[in-house]
């Protein structure tokens, strides 16, 4: 790898509450940081331009495509994956426990770009209706589930949140 | 889809950043990156140097200045924007446009600046700076200067840039008091680019009719389109059927683009429909001046 | 009626790792030393290679090798892909090539492998490689491909006629003669493609110590491509092992053995490195099968009172470049056209046409959707005709529960008489119409449009053939730790195969899901298998699964009594136990397993050892499943939009193993169907270049453009043809859709005569046809 700082970096992050490190090339992208270089490939790409979702992940608490970012502008900041949303590993994140309930995944693929997404919404918005359910996962697109099933498993964690909250 | 490669710089002032588009050869901005990086991993741009504009501190910033105006920093984030209530007070057509804009993570991620420079002319925000009589400021190695967003927006995706200028800020004028505002747009599912949208402001006069007033038509055209015989029609004129009727009409002499998924006449008669529909809707939000 | 595990909503095992971003799916598997592979494409869609010069690509950082088809070539046993389905109907052989020689014949057609150390260095060769092409005439269109003086897809080809056949039975021409009403239709629906949200990929890793290659690709059918790898490799079986890993969905594209595959292989095999290729989505647009583009030119005859009395016609489908698979999805068309249906005489000529496009084979629905479009946009013209309503002409025409099982005339591709084995269709549309409130939406359309508002509903019903045969693999043993091992040729995709062969297992035995492991779709656990596709794995693993089961429990029970000494009928198998019903006494499915392993010199249990057993049961007969779809629309006629209010979807696939996973697949199936009459254009220009290349072009349904209600109802006439009473139903759902919402939205434009003969519908089509545009 150069030693010219604008072609390669070491990129140093918090992952899911983890710092983490790796010198990577500065066109590498921050899906592909986190998928090659970090391990953590619960982060999956679909199209690599942005439509599809499957690499949303957050940044500083964000939902962002992971393809649309350069590892590089990742410096300094927190990202959290899929992998970081259960608080431990015995239990699973609400919204985790609610999508397995309501078969809310089949392939699983999109999955983890949809809980970022569902994360980051119900942060903001925690008692929705299924239209806003809907419209928060717009841009991310499943091929399997027709959706619905991802609505009802999102109020219902949503429920849950706001019980474990009260 | 891996972008090609290209030597990468994050300046942390804009002095520095303009020093860098203006000393390096082949070198383009990267702000919120959802136009760019799409661009990039698709290899339909191939620049030997970007320039990072996203950890330079002060260019996201909203303020409204004493007369009114919303000065808009080129860096802020579109969904930060959507939720600003100066936004939702100054320029309540820019929030209604916002919703519409790609998708919340697409918004977390892209600046206004970033829109207005990438000016697809089916693009929302453009399309609200053309009929917001927005002016834009940019900033190169001889200063800051400004332009109004007619001026800037030269052609198709083309802004009235230099390559060492950026984009700092867009200020966007007072709105009368009691203006009606309405941004309506047509897309085939939520959130993609409009195949058609209209950017509505009535300015109502004392007695209630429409003292003045500013449409503009995304989609049609290389760069959002002011219509200057529909805004004609309707000075002075009372608000109702008649008059927007009138004014939708003048659409007919459109000539939209053409291309493999859309006709230019459907877009030519989008046009029409929209421009009726956004104007009895901004008549029914106009106060009294 | 539920089991213990099966016939109910159990948990899926699939789902935790897929959860907590543990799934396993070929990108994520990353052997250390692993090369990265990208293919360049033709930008033509016929063109001759005049010259390639890959020096500078060559000579560019981190590339290992650049390839193309002479280079190859040496290392192969043939450069030709057999894959076809066999069929009488063929005019012509068109099986592609490894890597294009001398001609390309679509865009995307794969021209040459960069090898490199990872993709973006890959990406950066593909520019330096310079290849000469002397663009050739391009056949862009299915219908004019076949017209006299058309251009040849293949330079030196006879023509463009790749298939051709005539499915019918009866005398349709006497029952037209006779006919008082006659009504007719051009149709045509569109290409679209799979588009899975994970793209293919396939990873080969090399064992030198063994001579052997592992493949992990992102496939429907592992064990063709283990044998189609052994053929062109010049390998045995045993050195081959193709492995599914987690697939993001296949929906039929995964389904056919693609060049890269063959390629990639070969690659780690030559350059003794683990080797993976990873399609992109641009890739996908270009380079993975697509399908639905046909051209109906069909009619029916009735009687007055609207009793159908034959259909005939002729269609058209768009074969493209290369026979990817067979001639499997205008059969299919064709032959579900009239099946809903009593149709005394029937006859229909398909000629399947070579273009310079992306090879088609199946997608989810193979076909039998523009085979019910045909059908249900016929029934609805002669319903208006007749002064019908469109359920009523229905009513009169589907077959009737009584006469099942009913015996058509037809058979299928491979031969095998179709007889519609159960199912009680008009009981099944009456159910769709009450939840639909069919009755009641005249009065509302009234109501609506007094307020200005078009609102339409339509009908659709079909039939599908499922569990398509001969067979699937299952084998199952009891290890010494009591743990069950299941595998199966049956391939998961999102269809969740391995619940269900836990299911079906763990009912037999134990009816503890967590003590079955399965192993879907590896060469090296099952030695045969077919795969995923046609809607048949619940029906052929699952019967397999079941029957292997049932023995492996007699086994189970006969050594268990043995070691007890109790009576078999006083044993019931319990969690990982074998007890003594109504006593403590009992041993344990190890120890069971140990006494069957055997002791050097004691005797064996009921003489025999091991427990373990492996189906292939046969069932060359289809069950068909059927089902119903109302849709209810708002057509707003001054910009075109369509909204969907309701799809009411009634169906029956017999039994339901898993009722969630069945309700899962049917609006997973539903929200294609929308795609299809909606949104989803594959479009190619008149060169045949694709004009939709992105996602933001290609328009895949998102969660905003859902109907507001979507209800699924369920009949269960089970299918004598499995003891499990089961039939297949991963692709019902999209088959009707098309059909309902273009009845749909043809009723809400009423008013203005629109007729819709043809899908995805535009906003603009309508547009035009309310302004009465010739558009």
């Amino acid at each position: 790898m150069s030693d010219d700082r604008s072609l390669s970096r070491e990129v140093t992050c918090t992952v899911n509450g983890v710092k983490r490190a790796a010198t990577v090339s500065v066109r590498r992208t921050l899906a592909d940081f986190l998928r090659h270089d970090l391990g953590l490939t619960g982060t999956h790409l679909g199209c690599e331009h942005g439509v599809c979702g499957a690499c949303t992940v957050l940044v500083d608490g964000r939902a962002v495509r992971g393809c649309l970012m350069l590892a590089v502008q990742a410096e300094d900041r927190a990202v959290t994956t899929v992998e970081g949303l259960a608080p431990d590993a015995a239990s699973l994140h609400p919204l985790q426990a609610a999508f397995a309930r309501h078969h809310a995944l089949q392939c699983g693929f999109c999955t983890p770009g949809m809980l970022t997404t569902l994360v980051e919404f119900l942060a903001e918005v925690p008692e929705p209706t299924p239209t806003q359910v809907r419209e928060a996962i717009s841009g991310n697109l499943c091929r399997c589930t027709g959706y619905e099933p991802i609505v009802t498993a999102t109020l219902e964690a949503a429920a849950a949140m706001r019980g474990q909250a009260a | 889809m891996k972008p090609p490669p290209f030597a990468y710089h994050d300046p942390r002032t804009l002095d520095e950043a303009i020093a860098l588009l203006a000393g390096l050869p082949n070198a383009r901005p990267l702000a919120g990156g959802q136009s760019m990086m799409p661009m990039l991993n698709m290899r339909f741009a191939q620049p030997d140097h970007l320039v990072d504009l996203n950890r330079i501190t002060g260019l996201e910033t909203v303020e409204v200045e004493p007369d009114g105006t919303l000065a808009i920093g080129a860096m802020a984030r579109q969904r930060d924007l959507e939720r600003h209530p100066a936004v939702a007070r100054g320029c309540p057509m820019m929030v209604e446009a916002l919703g519409q804009v790609g998708h919340r993570q697409t918004r977390n991620r892209g600046t206004i600046g970033g829109s207005l420079c990438h000016l697809d002319p089916a693009a929302e925000l453009p399309l609200v700076a053309a009929a917001s009589d927005a002016v834009v400021v940019a900033a190169g190695p001889k200063g800051r200067r400004e332009a109004t967003f007619a001026d800037f927006a030269r052609g198709f995706m083309t802004p009235g840039l230099d390559p060492d200028e950026v984009l700092v800020a867009v200020r966007l004028p007072a709105l009368p008091a009691g203006a009606g505002c309405c941004f309506l747009e047509f897309a085939r599912r939520h959130g993609d680019f409009a195949i058609v949208a209209v950017a509505v402001t009535l300015v109502p006069d004392a007695a209630g009719r429409i003292a003045l007033a500013r449409i503009a038509l995304g989609g049609v055209g290389p760069v959002p389109l002011r219509l200057p015989e529909a805004e004609a029609a309707l000075r002075g004129a009372a608000p109702g059927a008649e008059a927007f009727g009138q004014a939708a009409a003048t659409t007919r002499h459109l000539d939209p683009l053409e291309d493999a998924l859309v006709p230019a006449w459907y877009r030519r008669h989008l046009a029409g429909v929209l421009l009726g529909r956004a104007l009895a809707t901004a008549a029914g939000r106009m106060g009294r001046a | 009626m539920s089991g213990r595990t099966a016939f109910r909503d159990v948990p899926r095992l699939e789902d935790l790792p897929l959860l907590t971003g543990r799934g396993r799916f070929v990108d994520d598997i990353r052997p250390p030393g692993t090369l990265h592979a990208a293919f360049l494409r033709s930008p033509f869609a016929h063109a001759r290679i005049i010259s390639a010069d890959a020096a500078a690509a060559r000579a560019a950082p981190g590339i290992r090798a650049v390839w193309f088809a002479a280079d190859i070539a040496p290392h192969l046993t043939g450069t030709r892909l057999k894959v076809a389905l066999p069929s009488p109907a063929f005019r012509q052989t068109l099986d592609r090539p490894v890597l294009a020689e001398d001609e390309v014949v679509h865009v995307g057609e794969a021209v040459a492998i960069i090898i490199a150390e990872d993709r973006y260095l890959a990406e950066d060769a593909l520019a330096l490689v310079e290849v000469e092409y002397d663009p050739l005439p391009v056949v862009a269109d299915c219908v004019a491909a076949l017209e006299p003086g058309a251009p040849v897809a293949h330079a030196g080809g006879p023509h463009n006629l790749v298939g051709e056949f005539t499915l019918g039975y009866g005398d349709p021409d006497a029952a037209f003669a006779a006919a008082p009403v006659v009504v007719r239709e051009r149709l045509a629906q569109h290409r679209g493609g799979g588009h899975s949200i994970e793209c293919r990929g396939v990873l080969a890793i090399p064992d030198a110590v063994e001579d052997r290659l592992t493949v992990w690709s992102s496939t429907q059918t592992p064990h063709t491509a283990r044998r189609m790898l052994c053929d062109l490799l010049g390998l045995p079986e045993d050195r081959i092992r193709v492995a599914t890993p987690d697939v993001g969905g296949g929906f039929g594209p995964k389904l056919v053995f693609y060049p890269e595959e063959v390629v990639v292989a070969l690659a780690a095999r030559l350059l003794c490195v683990p080797v993976k290729w990873i399609e992109d989505r641009r890739e996908h647009f270009i380079a993975t099968t697509q399908e639905r583009d046909q051209v109906w030119d069909v009619e029916m005859a009735l009687d007055g009172e609207g009793r159908i009395l034959g259909v005939r016609g002729e269609m058209v489908h768009d074969h493209g470049a290369w026979t990817a698979r067979g001639l499997n999805v205008a059969y299919g068309a064709v032959s579900a056209m009239p099946l809903a249906y009593v149709v005394p005489a029937y006859r229909i000529r398909s000629r399947s046409a070579v273009t310079n496009k992306v090879p088609v084979t199946p997608v989810r629905g193979a076909g039998q959707p523009q085979g019910v479009f045909a059908m249900e946009r016929l029934l609805d013209r002669a319903a208006a005709r007749l002064g019908l309503d469109r359920a009523e002409i229905r009513r009169r025409n589907l077959v009737p529960a009584d006469r099942m099982p009913y015996a058509t005339p037809l058979k299928t591709r491979g031969g095998v008489p179709v007889v519609l084995d159960s199912g009680d269709y008009p009981r099944c549309m009456a159910e769709a119409l009450r939840r639909a409130d069919w009755e009641g939406f005249a009065a509302r359309q009234q109501a609506a449009r007094a307020e200005g508002r078009h609102l339409g509903i339509g009908l659709a019903n079909y039939v599908e053939g499922t569990g398509r045969g001969p067979f699937e693999h299952v084998s199952i043993r009891v290890e010494p730790s009591g743990r069950i091992f299941v595998a199966t040729g049956a391939v998961a995709m999102g269809q969740g195969t391995r619940t269900m062969m836990a299911q079906i297992v763990a009912e037999q035995l134990g009816g503890d899901m967590t003590n079955v492991e399965v192993s879907a779709g590896d060469t090296a656990t099952s030695p045969l298998g077919l795969g995923g596709f046609n809607s048949r794995q619940a029906v052929m693993a699952g019967t397999s699964g079941h029957v292997a089961a049932l023995r492996v429990r007699e086994r189970v029970l006969q050594i268990a009594a043995t070691l007890l000494e109790a009576a078999e009928a006083d044993l019931e198998i319990e969690g990982r136990e074998v007890r003594v019903k109504g006593t403590g006494l009992g041993t344990t499915l190890a120890e069971v397993a140990r006494a069957a392993a055997g002791l050097p010199g004691f005797a064996l249990p009921g003489g025999r050892a091991g427990i373990a057993a492996a189906e292939e049961v046969v069932i060359d007969a289809m069950s068909y499943a059927n089902g119903s779809c109302v849709a209810e629309v708002e057509v707003d006629p001054a910009t075109g939009h369509v909204a969907l209010l309701k799809i009411t979807f009634v169906h029956d696939c017999g039994r339901a193993l898993h009722p969630r996973i069945v309700d899962g697949q049917v609006l997973g199936g539903i929200t294609h169907g929308i795609g299809n009459a909606l949104f989803e254009w594959m479009g190619f220009d008149d060169q045949a270049q694709p004009v939709t290349t992105t996602l933001a072009e290609y328009l895949l349904v998102t969660a905003t453009e859902m109907p507001a209600q979507i209800e699924i109802g369920h009949l269960e006439t089970p299918t004598p043809l499995n003891p499990l009473g089961i039939k297949g139903v991963g692709e019902s759902g999209v088959i009707p859709v098309a059909a309902a919402i273009a009845s749909a939205v043809e009723d809400a434009l009423s008013p203005f005569g629109a007729r819709i003969t043809r899908v995805p519908i535009a906003p603009h089509h309508l547009v035009a046809a309310v302004l009465g545009l010739d558009a």
